[in-house]
């Protein structure tokens, strides 16, 4: 058993591969790492794999070959250390609408083998941090959505564990319980040293939350960096101009080209990647003048990680509802899927 | 037994038995369904009692036994359900994630339907003594009465947790509801098992387990103490009981395959 290893609080992967039976190999010999302390954004489409790699890590599917070690702890080998390490909240937030709050708290903390006394302690303090004690004797069923991924990230914390899993946390939520939820991991990372391990469809919250970010597609890691080095990595920015007068578009679109290659398409205007940085745009508001074409708007956007997963994957990430689901694992094994 | 098995089997059946408090649409058709049938059955069959051979003259008390299968039948559906509700909505993952051990997770599910077992079997009793049945064993024989039922709800309660645990699906728990209650229609249901002449019936009738209970909860109810009778239907409830939970806990371990 190991324990005490300077990465004991981390996660590491190594050529990780799920196949199953039937289907096609859902996560296709991933390797990463994600130091003690880190956010780790992993970023995906719908069925890219993401969901396959946490049930994985959090010992609830065996992997069909590689090596994954979460808290230092191998997860075929020591599964029950592993489960000790972590606290996950898997999709969708798994609740008994027939009980409380209170009474979910209360049911979790003693499974994880906490004292009578310490239960309370444990779970009046956690339903607190969540923002749910005015609500705890209420019964979930009657919970909103952010309430109950409140509570579910309450659960995933009742036995102090040092790696948190959050698969889509926020998926459905509204923007205020969205920020609140990513307050309080952001918070957990920072003040309680918790490695958090977060799956999302949603570009803006692996920018605004995680350290590094891993884009997974078709079970492939295709990219992994800091936000800022991902975006680097695609490097410039892009420029949208909109004429005042349709007909000008044309004319717009063959200045414009001259900056850079065109990039997505704009339906009243014309965007372009500017190959010589943000430090172009003057030049390219005055050759417009220069050819008199009046602006009606002109906006420049810096990379954003939609780009890098769109230079990545060749195809866009937000709103991107189309693709096949990730395949169940009930498929071929009897494992309830999250 | 451990402190924490102890502690873990305790907290799952006192959320199981919360589950079944709250949700009066399990314990109201387990006791209003059978009644009624006690109703139509009592009043439409009377004059078999004038069958040769027929052990009472009182049609309600013979078909007293009745109910008491038909509320185990209502536990195979729900403890089945509400475990299969679990696996559908993800909460059995979440237990998974704790240190729970597979045998308090079935021990404290099954809390429910033992819960339920005693409200039936209470109930049943109190409107069949009300209603004129009469009760040959006494007030221990009620309670030996009550202690068979509950037994034999636990038992028909593991067979839903396997369904559970085998297809995942609360449908197809549910579907299991009518292939029970053609066991019973082919048991000695209706008329004793001697006075059924057509011979596959018959046949058929006295290799089901059911007829053999409810000849049991019969001992009780129009004979007194007939402790063959007695033993041999608690030891079929008591083995459909270990063969229903040996299935549950195989299939629990396909269905957790946590490492």
């Amino acid at each position: 058993m190991s324990n005490g290893s300077p990465r004991s609080g981390g996660i590491e992967v190594e050529a990780l591969v799920r196949e199953f039976k039937n289907g096609p190999r859902a996560v296709d010999g991933i390797d990463l790492e994600v130091a003690q302390g880190e956010i780790y954004g992993f970023l995906g489409p719908n069925g890219a794999g993401k969901s396959t790699t946490v049930l994985m890590l959090t010992t609830l599917l065996p992997p069909t070959a590689g090596t994954a070690r979460v808290g230092g702890f191998d997860v075929v080998e020591q599964g029950p250390q592993v489960r000790a390490t972590i606290g996950a909240a898997l999709q969708e937030a798994a609740l008994d609408p027939l009980l409380t709050g209170r009474e979910h708290m209360r049911l979790q903390t003693a499974l994880h083998g906490l004292g009578k006394r310490e239960r309370e302690e444990r779970g009046n303090e956690l339903l607190e941090r969540v923002g749910l004690a005015y609500a705890a004797d209420r019964k979930v069923g009657g919970y909103s959505g952010g309430m109950k991924r409140r509570l579910d990230l309450a659960l995933a914390l009742a036995h102090q564990p040092r790696i948190l899993f959050l698969d889509e946390p926020t998926t459905g939520l509204d923007i205020q319980s969205r920020t609140a939820l990513w307050e309080e991991v952001a918070r957990l990372a920072a003040e309680d040293g918790v490695t958090v391990f977060l799956t999302t469809q949603y570009l803006e919250e692996a920018d605004a939350l995680a350290n590094r970010v891993g884009i997974i597609d078709h079970g492939h890691l295709v990219a992994e960096g800091t936000p800022a080095e991902l975006k680097a990595e695609i490097g410039r920015p892009t420029v949208e101009a909109v004429p005042r007068e349709e007909a000008d578009r044309e004319r717009m679109a063959a200045i414009l080209g001259r900056f850079g290659e065109r990039a997505g398409s704009s339906p009243r205007g014309v965007s372009v990647r500017l190959e010589g940085g943000e430090s172009q745009l003057a030049e390219v508001v005055r050759a417009l003048d220069s050819e008199q074409i009046a602006i009606e708007h002109l906006q420049l956007h810096a990379p954003s990680l939609d780009d890098v997963f769109l230079a990545k994957t060749g195809r866009s990430l937000e709103g991107d509802g189309t693709d096949e689901a990730e395949p169940e694992t009930g498929e071929t094994e009897a494992v309830g899927a999250a | 037994m451990s402190g924490s098995l102890r502690s873990q089997i305790g907290q799952l059946a006192r959320r199981s038995v919360l589950r079944t408090l709250r949700q009066p649409a399990q314990i109201v058709p387990a006791i209003v369904f059978p009644m009624f049938l006690l109703a139509v059955n009592a009043g439409g069959l009377k004059d078999a009692t004038s069958l040769p051979g027929f052990p009472t003259d009182s049609y309600l008390t013979f078909i007293l036994a009745v109910p008491f299968i038909q509320g185990a039948l209502f536990s195979v559906m729900n403890s089945g359900t509400d475990l299969a509700r679990d696996i559908e909505t993800g909460f059995l993952n979440r237990l998974a994630l704790t240190p729970l051990r597979g045998a308090a997770l079935l021990s404290g599910l099954l809390a429910g339907s033992l819960l339920l077992g005693v409200v039936q079997a209470v109930v049943y009793l109190s409107v069949g003594m009300i209603a004129g049945a009469e009760l040959a064993a006494g007030a221990g024989g009620a309670l030996v009465l009550i202690v068979l039922s509950v037994t034999i709800t636990v038992a028909f309660g593991t067979i839903g947790l396997f369904a559970a645990l085998r297809f995942g699906s609360g449908e197809a728990v549910q579907g299991l509801f009518p292939v029970f209650f053609v066991f019973l229609f082919l048991s000695a249901m209706a008329l004793p098992l001697d006075l059924l002449t057509t011979d596959w019936f018959h046949v058929i009738a006295s290799a089901n387990p059911v007829t053999y209970l409810l000849e049991a909860i019969r001992s009780l109810l129009i004979e007194g103490w007939e402790i063959d009778q007695l033993a041999l239907g608690f030891g079929i409830a008591a083995v459909i009981g270990v063969v229903g939970m040996t299935a549950a806990s195989s299939a629990l371990k396909t269905r957790l395959v946590r490492t």
